[in-house]
């Protein structure tokens, strides 16, 4: 019977994880699907229940969709095809009149909360003011990392455990009835009898405590994930979803017996209706038919534009042997628009895409850090480290953090002294904003002259079971995986660079989700250092050769940084080129720069407050401020308007102007006819980029409680999240300064190869082929030999005729950029 | 040159803002945010302009003479500026935070729905500030008060689609009002001492104050005591810190200027003004004291246990205030005005660069992070460290504390008019009044005995309508009704008092009367067209669907609570210059009913117009979002 009790309380507990939010502290914030437990479930219907069940709004409101219908945004012909697909071709008119014109209630009535609230129905009785406040400030304190001068006094022990010995010592409890305390020192302190208590009923037990944590999703999902993933915390704590949804039964039953005396009848035994269970199944609903249906049509109206745009032929641009470098970036989408300038100021370079990580993964630690940072994708487990070597303290110090000014005596001699220095230094940063030590940037991650461990001399050389560095073996699988999977295998280039990315911003919290996604949240500059540097080895390549990747021994690589809030790029190790690269790389140097500043100024165009008809260097300057204002909400838009990742060679899209909006991965399906290469990008592509693109999805159509709403009045807790003011629940998702651009469009993955040949490939890994299979992503196949495209569905591949037969042709998209802040069409260049 | 012809621009000015801002259509953020810079800059330029001249003629303390807004047999309503050192330094300090706020705010907002509405209250607040701190009397002074009180719960409530930011906009109002009752006492009291409108300059005079005092040293302490009630609810100092952290609920940059630095500081300011007044009466300067250093050791200790950093800010800024408290009870002006300058700028910034903490603070763990070493067991001493953790934690229970002494007896009060309903309402409450009014026409025959009671009774009578509409639950309208009632018993009440006085009461009620009535239409329309949605039990945000009638039942609300947009504004003071000196509880009761009956409105606003909207057909927030 204890077992039966103990697992049913096990399993409830094991479906609050799956169904909480499960976001990271903010240093390791990392893009996920917010609605990753619906996943097993088709898109829409996952859409459908994530609404009914827990209150998200899930879709546009059908008011948008109309309007963007009236804007032509939505065409006419692909809702017809996407109506008579899902619907029939004889329902056509009698759809276009339900979408265009019926009245429908569109209010969200959903299942959670209905238990708990009968608190008020049958008790008048408001039980969550009670309990939250001090829910909150307990969990608050416990889990702080650093910003309470006096820290919970009791950490060594789980939370409960701590809970007791506060309890237990102190003259003061938390607990102001002595049943509650009794119970948390009684054997009987388990769920399940503390629900007893409160409910009285088992069969309400699931529902109740579900509503419970979904009244504070952003506490339980933190404390949730930080049971699953201690080590995210530098200061780590135990704790357990357990213990906290003990405690805050606890409380709730304090509360009830300071209000009604101990003998107060548990709520299952005043409720005359039961609940029909949170989980039971849903009933038909013609509104999400309709949301269904506009929505593929929005989504369509924009792939097919793109579906034409790629359909042309691309000049060809291959000098064999004629190239002045080649570049090899992440296949963020922040980099498609500084590619494209690359290309078009040096007809004769080439660039390339993968994951930013460059496919070396490995722990850091900095100079003097007491801990590694992880810089690689979120899944994986590095059994390498590397140490930075530097000579110098990088790092300022500011008083106005010190927890000095907090003093009674220090405070009285501060505010006298430093407040006034606080009046000239907030003068400074409105009217002439610089880098300063409070902020966030992304060339600070890593000392340019520092020394790496990078090689390993002895494999036994370990701290903490990680291995210092590689070895020539592993450095050279890594490098040829690298190159590969890109599809550079020969004509190389006298300089590759390989360049990361980072992020500069101030003020903002979220800083972690602006640098490179593939290396956990970090800027990829050591990635970058280190693949360089494994490929300038005379003994990797002596092993490449074999593989059958010939570097000339003229090619050199050469590592770095670009900073896509600033567009600045800074390299690393120029000191290891011979004299001729040397000039090549000098000449090199001016494209970059040139490029950067081009780039600067499309971005621009999307800053409404921006005079982005000014010159380029001027406007890159007030680019670069932007990044350094602590009044600046959005110092650069990050991955909004994500919807496209190509997978497959320069070529398929080089001719298409994709206004910032593809992630490109560089991939040669002439190297990789078994699809080896394949597997391993749609492995990372589909959480990393999918994982974006729903983030912002979610973002977007449900801000307040799928986003983290304005972030303006946000407060940081415990350097681990923002929460509204002094009461409220950690807030997740991403913020409305984040999104506000973004359409909720689902990414379509397009992929040149095989159609025959993909299918085999997805099939191979289970939880990648769910991604597709559900339609959480859309996939394309493009035949590479007659460019036709073959559209996944219902588990097959099946030709798509793009609609659309003309597209826009431009010369020079300078004048489009200068005059045009909302999304810009595909456009082909000449 | 004519200097306090430029005293009048700083009130002008922003005025002028305020206004035009009204005007300036929601789109034009440029345009919005260019007056509240331009309004705050050429403050700012005049300021120190005027400041040099000032400083060059040996910085003297100037009166503006009176503009005498009303004027009747015996009773003078004058608006009156004075200009000091300490106005000049709150003028300064506030016009450099707005100037440099505005600029601020002006990227900070961008593309926030409520960007006017951001700089009008910006705008409507700074001039609430100028008032204050140019005020050269109490009535002048009380109208920037009240001006500060409003201003701040729309602030707060500036995200008033969340249910938080709406119900801690209340709770701040709720003290503020405590605070104002303080001040409207102070003022009563205040007439009887020296029979006029006495003016800040005049307090100056030592012989005067001490001539009056003499012989009245009980009124003296009631007048300093009811200033410090007034001081210690602006200011944050027990037992009403707690509002503090919670007013951090507006976008970073009104959080920072306002409750970290300009308007708490008012508790300071009348404390800094009103100081020659019980410069002598040392008892008040010890309680002064003692409430500073009380307010320091449990503010510093509360906010050494805070977790999110705009909560430590706020307890770190109050127990700052705390020992400027003690600094002005020592009679340190100059330290005390240095102090406040300091602890705004600091705190200020502070709070505007506090998202930054994350960054910095990482790092700073990254690179130093030594794991602390715990040690249990069962000493004295460590029982001391736990008990006084969670003492903190529970931040003294001060929240508690208030509520039980003021509010929860108060409710109990109120809900023992249960029976009525908005139905039945005048069944039982016009009879009443009819039966009182005659008796009112009827005094001359009542016996002195019983009649001395009466205006005691009847304005108890109006109180509890007052506190029956607080606590109202299913009946917006009947809430609106009690508080139309409780004003009219209060000029039952106060017509007893003295001979009938038609024209007083007349100009007491005009304002009542017209808001009175368009506040119930707004009501009226509101129950039409939302029929399923209209009580008092929950907040139902309609100010999604009904922003235009919201905002004029807010100006109603404001009306009928006396706020100075009428003549009932003037009436209020008017009134209480007919309450006599001995009638200690008609005064009390009355003032009662002011707080009460502005908490009521602005509650029965709160409920119905903010919060999550109820019809989630578009994007809401949960409660704890």
């Amino acid at each position: 019977m204890a077992t039966q009790a103990d697992s049913s309380e096990e399993k409830i507990i094991h479906l609050l994880k799956h169904y909480l939010p499960s976001q990271f502290p903010l240093k390791d914030f990392i893009h996920h699907n917010t609605l990753h437990a619906f996943q097993h479930d088709p898109f829409h219907i996952a859409l459908h229940k994530a609404s009914e069940l827990f209150g998200y709004k899930t879709y546009l409101r059908l008011d948008e969709y109309r309007q963007l219908f009236k804007d032509g945004r939505i065409s006419v012909e692909v809702l017809k095809k996407i109506i008579s697909e899902k619907k029939g071709e004889a329902t056509i008119d009698q759809w276009f009149s339900i979408l265009l014109n019926k009245t429908v209630d569109t209010i969200i009535h959903s299942r959670i909360g209905k238990v708990r609230n009968e608190w008020k129905n049958f008790y008048k009785f408001n039980l969550s003011k009670q309990t939250h406040p001090i829910l909150f400030r307990i969990i608050g304190n416990y889990i702080d990392q650093g910003i309470a001068i006096q820290p919970f006094p009791v950490a060594d022990k789980g939370f409960l455990e701590s809970i007791r010995v506060l309890e237990k010592t102190g003259s003061l409890g938390l607990f102001k009835n002595t049943r509650a305390k009794a119970l948390l020192f009684s054997s009987s302190c388990e769920i399940n009898k503390l629900l007893q208590i409160i409910l009285g009923d088992e069969s309400l037990f699931e529902h109740y405590l579900f509503d419970q944590q979904f009244e504070h999703p952003g506490w339980s999902g933190m404390v949730s994930v930080l049971e699953d993933n201690p080590g995210t915390l530098l200061d780590r704590r135990n704790i357990s979803l357990k213990d906290f949804i003990l405690f805050e039964l606890l409380l709730e039953i304090d509360a009830l017996d300071s209000k009604f005396g101990e003998n107060w009848l548990p709520l299952g035994m005043r409720m005359r209706t039961k609940s029909i269970g949170l989980f039971a199944e849903l009933c038909e609903n013609e509104l999400y038919d309709i949301f269904t249906l506009w929505h593929e049509a929005f989504e369509w109206s924009y792939y097919d534009h793109i579906l034409t745009g790629l359909q042309y032929t691309t000049r060809q641009r291959n000098h064999e042997n004629n190239k002045t470098f080649q570049g090899i970036f992440c296949l963020d989408d922040r980099g498609c628009s500084l590619r494209r300038y690359l290309e078009k100021t040096d007809k004769n370079c080439e660039t390339y895409a993968t994951a930013g990580f460059f496919n070396v993964e490995f722990y850091f630690q900095p100079k003097g850090g007491k801990f590694y940072t992880k810089l690689c994708p979120a899944p994986l487990t590095p059994t390498f480290i590397i140490k930075e070597e530097s000579i110098k303290d990088k790092r300022d110090k500011d008083v106005h953090f010190s927890k000095q000014t907090h003093g009674l005596v220090a405070g009285w001699v501060i505010t006298q002294t430093i407040g006034f220095w606080s009046a000239l230094k907030l003068l400074k940063n409105i009217f002439r904003p610089s880098l300063s030590s409070a902020m966030s940037y992304s060339f600070h991650h890593m000392d340019k002259n520092a020394s790496l461990t990078i090689e390993n001399k002895n494999p036994n050389d370990k701290i903490d079971g990680l291995q210092v560095g590689f070895t020539i073996e592993e450095m050279a699988d890594r490098i040829e995986g690298l190159l590969k999977s890109i599809g550079l295998v020969n004509h190389f280039a006298p300089l590759v660079y390989i360049v990361g990315h980072g992020a500069s911003s101030a003020n903002n919290t979220y800083y972690a989700g602006y640098d490179c996604g593939a290396c956990s949240g970090r800027p990829g500059s050591v990635n970058a250092r280190v693949a360089a540097y494994m490929a300038n080895n005379i003994k990797v390549r002596e092993l490449l050769k074999l593989r059958g990747i010939n570097i000339p021994k003229t090619s050199q690589f050469l590592g770095a940084l670009q900073d896509t809030t600033r567009d600045e790029i800074e390299f690393y190790d120029e000191y290891i080129l011979s004299a001729e690269n040397e000039k090549n790389h000098e000449a090199n140097k001016h494209i970059f720069l040139n490029s950067l500043t081009s780039n600067a100024k499309e971005r621009a165009r999307r800053f409404v407050l921006m005079d982005n008809k000014k010159a380029a260097e001027e406007v890159h300057k007030e680019i670069k401020l932007r990044s350094v204002s602590l009044f600046e909400p959005r110092p650069e838009y990050n991955h909004a308007t994500n919807s496209l990742c190509i997978i497959g060679r320069r070529e398929v899209s080089s001719h298409l102007f994709l206004d910032r909006r593809s992630f490109l991965n560089s991939y040669d399906y002439r190297i990789d006819p078994e699809g080896k290469y394949l597997l391993g990008i749609l492995k990372a592509v589909a959480p990393v980029c999918g994982g974006i693109n729903l983030e912002y999805y979610f973002s977007r159509v449900d801000n307040q409680r799928l986003g983290a709403g304005s972030k303006l009045p946000h407060n940081v807790m415990g350097l681990i999240g923002v929460t509204n003011g002094a009461d409220g629940d950690l807030r997740t998702g991403l913020p409305q300064q984040m999104i506000e651009i973004h359409d909720p469009l689902r990414l379509l993955v397009i992929v040149e190869h095989f159609p025959e040949l993909l299918l085999d490939v997805i099939r191979q890994h289970e939880p990648t082929y769910e991604w597709f299979n559900n339609n959480w992503i859309h996939l394309i196949a493009i035949h590479p030999e007659n460019k036709t495209f073959y559209h996944f569905k219902d588990g097959c591949f099946t030709i798509y005729k793009p609609s659309q037969q003309t597209l826009k042709s431009l010369d020079d998209i300078e004048k489009i950029i200068e005059s045009e802040s909302e999304n810009i069409e595909p456009i082909l260049l000449k | 040159m004519q200097p306090n012809l430029l005293i009048q621009f700083f009130l002008l000015i922003p005025l002028t803002g305020f206004i035009i801002s009204l005007f300036i259509p929601s789109q034009k953020e440029l345009f919005l945010s260019r007056v509240a810079t331009v309004v705050s800059g050429l403050n700012l330029f005049f300021l120190l302009f005027f400041l040099t001249l000032w400083l060059w003629n040996g910085h003297p303390s100037l009166n503006i003479k009176e503009i005498s807004v009303f004027r009747d047999s015996g009773y003078e309503f004058l608006i009156d500026l004075y200009f000091d050192k300490i106005t000049a330094l709150y003028l300064f300090v506030g016009a450099l935070l707005t100037f440099l706020i505005s600029i601020y705010s002006r990227y900070y907002l961008h593309r926030e729905t409520g960007y006017k509405r951001f700089f009008n209250t910006i705008l409507f607040f700074y001039s609430g500030y100028n008032v204050t701190v140019l005020s050269g009397n109490f009535e002048t002074l009380f109208i920037g008060w009240e001006v500060l009180g409003i201003s701040s719960f729309l602030l707060i409530s500036f995200y008033r689609d969340r249910y938080l930011p709406s119900r801690n906009a209340v709770k701040v109002f709720s003290v503020y009002r405590i605070g104002d009752v303080g001040i409207l006492l102070a003022m009563w009291a205040s007439h009887h001492l020296w029979h006029e409108n006495i003016t800040f300059l005049k307090l100056n005079n030592y012989e005067l104050v001490h001539e009056h005092l003499q012989g009245h040293s009980g009124i003296g302490i009631f007048i300093s005591m009811m200033l410090l009630v007034a001081a210690a609810a602006k200011s944050a100092q027990l037992p009403f810190s707690s509002w503090l952290p919670r007013a951090m609920e507006g976008p970073t940059p009104s959080s920072a200027i306002f409750y970290g630095s300009l308007s708490v500081h008012f508790g300071v300011f009348l404390l800094l003004r009103t100081f020659p007044f019980w410069e002598h009466q040392w008892i008040v300067r010890i309680i002064i004291g003692l409430l500073g250093f009380a307010t320091s050791i449990v503010a510093i200790s509360i906010s050494r246990v805070q977790s999110s950093i705009k909560t430590q800010i706020a307890y770190a800024s109050i127990a700052q205030i705390g020992l400027i408290f003690i600094e002005i009870a020592l009679g340190l002006e100059n330290i005390a005005l240095l102090h406040f300058a300091g602890n705004a700028f600091l705190r200020t910034y502070q709070l505007l660069i506090s998202p930054s903490v994350i960054t910095y603070l990482i790092r700073e763990q990254f690179y130093n992070y030594k794991p602390r070493i715990t040690t249990t067991g069962n000493s004295f001493l460590k029982r001391l460290e736990y008990t006084f953790y969670l003492l903190n934690v529970r931040e003294w229970d001060l929240d508690t504390f208030t509520n039980k002494i003021i509010f929860t007896p108060l409710k109990r009060l109120g809900r023992k008019l249960d029976f009525l309903t908005y139905r039945n309402v005048f069944y039982f409450i016009l009879p009443t009044y009819a039966f009182c009014f005659f008796l009112f026409a009827t005094s001359r025959h009542i016996p002195e005995q019983i009649s001395q009671y009466l205006p005691s009774v009847f304005s108890f009578t109006g109180l509890l309508m007052v506190l029956k509409s607080f606590s109202e639950r299913k009946y917006p309208r009947l809430a609106w009704l009690l508080v139309i009632f409780n004003h009219l018993w209060t000029v039952l009440a106060i017509s007893f008092n003295e001979k009938f006085s038609f024209s007083h009461s007349l100009i007491y009620l005009s304002g009542i009367i017209i808001s009175g009535i368009a506040g119930f239409i707004c009501l009226q329309k509101l129950k039409n067209a939302e029929p399923h949605f209209f009580d008092l039990n929950q907040y139902y945000g309609h100010v999604y669907e009904y922003p235009k009638l919201a905002f004029i039942f807010l100006l109603c609300c404001l009306g009928l609570m006396g706020f100075p947009i009428t003549l009932s504004f003037i009436g209020e003071d008017l009134l209480y210059s007919h309450i006599h000196e001995d009638q200690f509880f008609l005064a009390f009761f009355n003032s009662l009913s002011f707080i009460m009956g502005g908490i009521a409105l602005i509650r029965t606003y709160a409920r119905l117009f903010l919060g999550p909207h109820i019809k989630t057909y578009h994007e809401t927030a949960i409660k704890t979002g």
